[in-house]
């Protein structure tokens, strides 16, 4: 089954992003596909690099990075939730006149229409958070 | 768009306009998904019929009007528009109340929209 998540909260704020992340994991391990991984409103901070949790706490960050590259999964930070939240790539950064980017490399920044595309091209969209 | 196809997507949108930003959230994806002309319906729960009053000033606390967007929906060929029975009366509001022509409906019709959809966002 091809399988896409959509992210609405931020790490660290609620439980949803780690669900999130452990159902996809999941979904892989039993042979799932995951059609995209698509980070929408306060969900865009799993994408911010610049996330530094202490030590002893787990990463959530560092943790959608390996999943997303290990399994080269389709991750998109919706660029309007990302861009008013503070997580800019360098070309947006560039035209933002901003003094760094900070996106993973992990996903990249795209807009709406990428979820419209995964709502018509997965056989499930599984939503959390909100 | 890799295959053009067409699929019947609910949104349900609980939350009043302008406490946090997931009223506009919903109305952002609803518009989107109108623009790759999906067949929608945009269902409006509890707090989230607020949505739709008319005569709100949200600018007087630094937010975008939202009404506008709502009554043009018709425009993006959005037209199931519906609000939970309930919800209106136990706010003290009416249909009249309303920036955009609303199906008031059920929850039992609620869910048979929900069981009848291809996908289900709500926020």
């Amino acid at each position: 089954m091809n399988i896409s998540i959509v992210v609405y909260s931020a790490p660290y704020s609620s439980q949803a992003s780690w669900s999130a992340y452990r159902f996809t994991r999941e979904a892989l391990a039993q042979g799932q596909q995951i059609g995209r991984v698509f980070f929408y409103y306060d969900g865009v901070h799993a994408s911010n690099a610049l996330s530094t949790p202490p030590q002893d706490e787990f990463d959530l960050v560092a943790a959608w990075r390996e999943l997303i590259n290990e399994h080269g999964i389709d991750s998109i930070s919706c660029v309007s939730s990302a861009l008013k939240r503070g997580i800019l790539n360098a070309q947006e950064a560039q035209r933002y006149e901003k003094e760094c980017a900070n996106l993973d490399p992990s996903s990249e920044l795209s807009g709406l229409a990428q979820l419209v595309d995964a709502s018509l091209n997965s056989d499930r969209v599984i939503s959390f958070g909100a | 768009m890799s295959e053009p196809h067409i699929k019947t997507i609910s949104f349900i949108s609980r939350k009043a306009p302008h406490s946090q930003g997931l009223a506009k959230a919903c109305l952002d994806m609803v518009l989107s998904n109108a623009v790759f002309e999906q067949n929608i319906n945009f269902i409006f729960m509890g707090d989230g019929v607020y949505q739709l009053k008319d005569q709100q000033a949200p600018k007087l606390i630094d937010n975008k009007d939202l009404s506008a967007a709502f009554s043009a929906l018709p425009l993006y060929d959005v037209h199931n528009i519906y609000v939970e029975a309930d919800a209106l009366p136990k706010r003290y509001m009416t249909a009249e109340d309303l920036v955009v022509e609303a199906k008031s409906i059920s929850n039992e019709q609620i869910a048979q929209l929900l069981a009848d959809s291809d996908v289900v966002y709500a926020l």
